[in-house]
């Protein structure tokens, strides 16, 4: 425990030292296992394939950017921001699932989709008549986080340490991770945690022991949308540029295929597979191009194409050979092995 | 006001003819998500990318044939598009169900669903490998007369997109309800344990669905791409997710009701694009066009979850 407490602190110094960009890799890394978990939560736990979480994401980026940058010249801080962020992600949750959580999962997950799409485009488009959103242009010099009068977005010396900005967040994302965490597992095993695993295991079988379907599909829903919130806001502190071409249907897929390939259900397996999911295509960014030019004389195949194929592949793959995930649960693999019928 | 006069009529009209013209486009993809769905209860994800690929081969092979100047007359070269696109996105469509979707019969109903959103993400680059990421303008080689009806315009293209549309659609419907790999095909739709004992051979059947709904994707791809005048590796995704709207609309499952719910909805994006800067006072205007498909499908599924002609009960939890 000691050994990975050190580890972890001493992690972005080692990094910083091949390169500051591999920090904000991690970092990425880092709010891609936030959102992850936020997304297990609704198709891991509650077993609900929602294909436009990262609306949320989008959300959370966006309630920060217009509270804490020079759009409106709002700046609040964020220890207010961030919760709002939270909340206004969930109420949006709560907004799309009450109508449509009683449809059945396949259409669920087009409606999520569609409902992705929409907040999309509303947030590309609302730069008309009256200018929130700034449109495709997107919302630029955001208030990097402060904390009394340490700012995360500058660098600072202490006892010798250069603390470059990446450095800093990669210490507030590795506490909101501990938190979300914690949080996860305790709600896993909770009394909530095992009405979700109900649901998803058999719907009516749960409603007839008496849980509220409905209210614990609203809740799981409600809770994977603020941890997505919660997320947006961190990144968009972190970025101090965002735009609705951050938050299209590609990074929702993203999001879903950690997911799947680390196993729904399971909440290390899903951080894992996060982590492998973005680290992966950074390595093949740095390797994968320059073989091809000494190999070929020329890129053949684009780094960013590699990275999109092997998300793809991953999804098919692992429904193929190992539908319950890398590093299964063991309930979720008992349950996405039994062979039923179509009907 | 824009409502009143004879302006607005002709305005309503134009904006009618269009919205059949995007609506026939819609149906002919619709068909090919009902269909499958119909068959197997499964939303292929994927086939909004075989629309894609059709469209980009009927690019490349217009452009090969106009570069070669063969001096063939425009329809010719137009019709060898198709008939090269339909056998490519059949055969694609094949392989997707043979490779990826036989060997999850059986499974969760997610894991299909899952692995059908790998399979579009993976033939969209497969797309953009092969065609470049780049938008391909296709070359201009359908001289587009203009007919002018009750103050409206109508061009050969949107002609010709709805007689090829409804003859296709006709020849569809003969064939379900005529002959007997229909009756084979609704057989299984209805119960294929029942139809399996029957000595229908599934596995087959369904390899049939999904190449004739490639083969309708391809034909749509290609009225696209001379419609439009421009292909793009991603230009599947947000198609098929309409026209599987469109036929979730008509009601899943059902074949006319997809043809309906593609025109529906095809009339519904035009006149609401048209007409929202008006209703709203110019507070959203035409560029929230995309949303209508989706607003649509949130209330079919929230207040008629079986569609306009559905029978099936959608909602079976």
């Amino acid at each position: 425990m000691a050994l990975i407490a050190v580890a972890l602190a001493v992690l972005p110094f080692a990094l910083a030292a091949v390169g500051t960009t591999w920090v904000r890799i991690t970092n990425l890394a880092i709010l891609f296992i936030l959102l992850s978990l936020g997304l297990n939560i609704v198709v891991g736990f509650a077993g609900l394939l929602d294909l436009g979480y990262i609306a949320f994401y989008a959300v959370g980026a966006y309630v920060y950017a217009l509270l804490a940058s020079p759009q409106f010249d709002i700046h609040w801080p964020f220890w207010a921001v961030v919760p709002l962020g939270a909340l206004v992600a969930c109420i949006f949750g709560v907004l799309l699932g009450a109508p449509t959580l009683k449809l059945r999962g396949d259409y669920l997950a087009i409606v999520t989709l569609g409902f992705g799409e929409i907040v999309r485009i509303f947030l590309n488009n609302l730069s008309q008549p009256v200018n929130i959103t700034n449109g495709p242009q997107g919302i630029s010099r955001i208030d990097p986080i402060r904390i009394g009068n340490l700012s995360l977005g500058s660098t600072d010396t202490l006892a010798g340490l250069t603390f470059s900005g990446p450095i800093k967040y990669y210490y507030l994302l590795i506490v909101v991770l501990l938190l979300v965490l914690i949080v996860n597992v305790r709600l896993q095993h909770s009394r909530i945690g095992r009405a979700w695993e109900a649901i998803r295991e058999d719907e009516t079988a749960a409603r007839a022991m008496g849980i509220d379907t409905m209210r614990m599909k609203l809740l799981a829903f409600a809770m994977g949308a603020s941890f997505g919130g919660i997320a947006g806001s961190i990144f968009s502190a972190m970025q101090g540029f965002i735009s609705p071409e951050s938050f299209v249907l590609v990074e929702s897929i993203m999001v879903l295929s950690m997911v799947v390939l680390g196993g729904m259900g399971n909440i290390w397996g899903v951080a894992a597979g996060a982590l492998l999911l973005s680290f992966v295509p950074e390595l093949l960014r740095y390797t994968v191009g320059p073989m091809q030019q000494a190999l070929f004389g020329r890129s053949i195949i684009e780094p960013e194409v590699i990275r999109m194929l092997l998300f793809g592949l991953a999804l098919v793959v692992m429904m193929m050979y190992r539908p319950a995930g890398l590093f299964p649960s063991a309930v979720r693999r008992r349950e996405l092995t039994r062979r039923t019928q179509a009907q | 006001m824009v409502f009143f006069g004879a302006a607005c009529v002709e305005t309503f009209i134009q904006q009618l003819i269009n919205g059949l013209t995007l609506g026939a486009v819609y149906a002919m993809v619709a068909l090919g998500y009902t269909m499958v769905y119909g068959i197997i209860q499964l939303i292929n994800f994927a086939h909004g990318e075989v629309v894609m690929i059709g469209a980009m081969v009927s690019f490349s092979v217009i452009g090969a044939l106009v570069a070669a100047h063969t001096g063939l007359p425009a329809w010719a070269i137009v019709f060898a598009a198709a008939a090269a696109a339909i056998p490519v996105c059949m055969a694609v469509s094949y392989l997707t169900e043979r490779i990826a979707y036989r060997p999850l019969r059986g499974a969760p109903r997610l894991a299909p669903l899952i692995t059908a959103i790998g399979i579009s993400i993976i033939l969209q680059q497969i797309g953009l490998m092969i065609w470049s990421r780049n938008p391909l303008a296709f070359p201009q080689i359908l001289d587009n007369r203009v007919f002018h009806v009750a103050g409206a315009t109508v061009t050969s293209v949107q002609l010709a997109i709805w007689i090829v549309s409804i003859l296709m659609m006709t020849g569809l419907a003969a064939m379900v309800y005529r002959t007997r790999l229909g009756i084979a095909m609704r057989a299984t739709s209805q119960n294929p344990q029942v139809a399996g004992l029957m000595g229908i051979d599934i596995d087959r059947i369904i390899a049939a669905t999904f190449i004739i709904g490639a083969a309708l994707a391809a034909i749509a791809g290609v009225m696209v791409g001379t419609y439009y005048g421009i292909a793009h590796y991603t230009m599947g995704s947000l198609l098929g997710l309409k026209a599987f709207c469109a036929a979730v609309l008509g009601g899943i499952g059902n074949i006319p009701g997809a043809m309906l719910g593609g025109i529906v909805l095809g009339v519904v994006e035009a006149l609401g694009a048209g007409y929202i800067g008006d209703l709203t006072n110019n507070w959203f205007g035409s560029n929230y066009q995309d949303v209508f498909a989706f607003i649509v499908l949130i209330l079919v599924l929230v207040f008629r979850p079986s569609g306009l002609l559905g029978e099936r009960v959608a909602d079976r939890v």
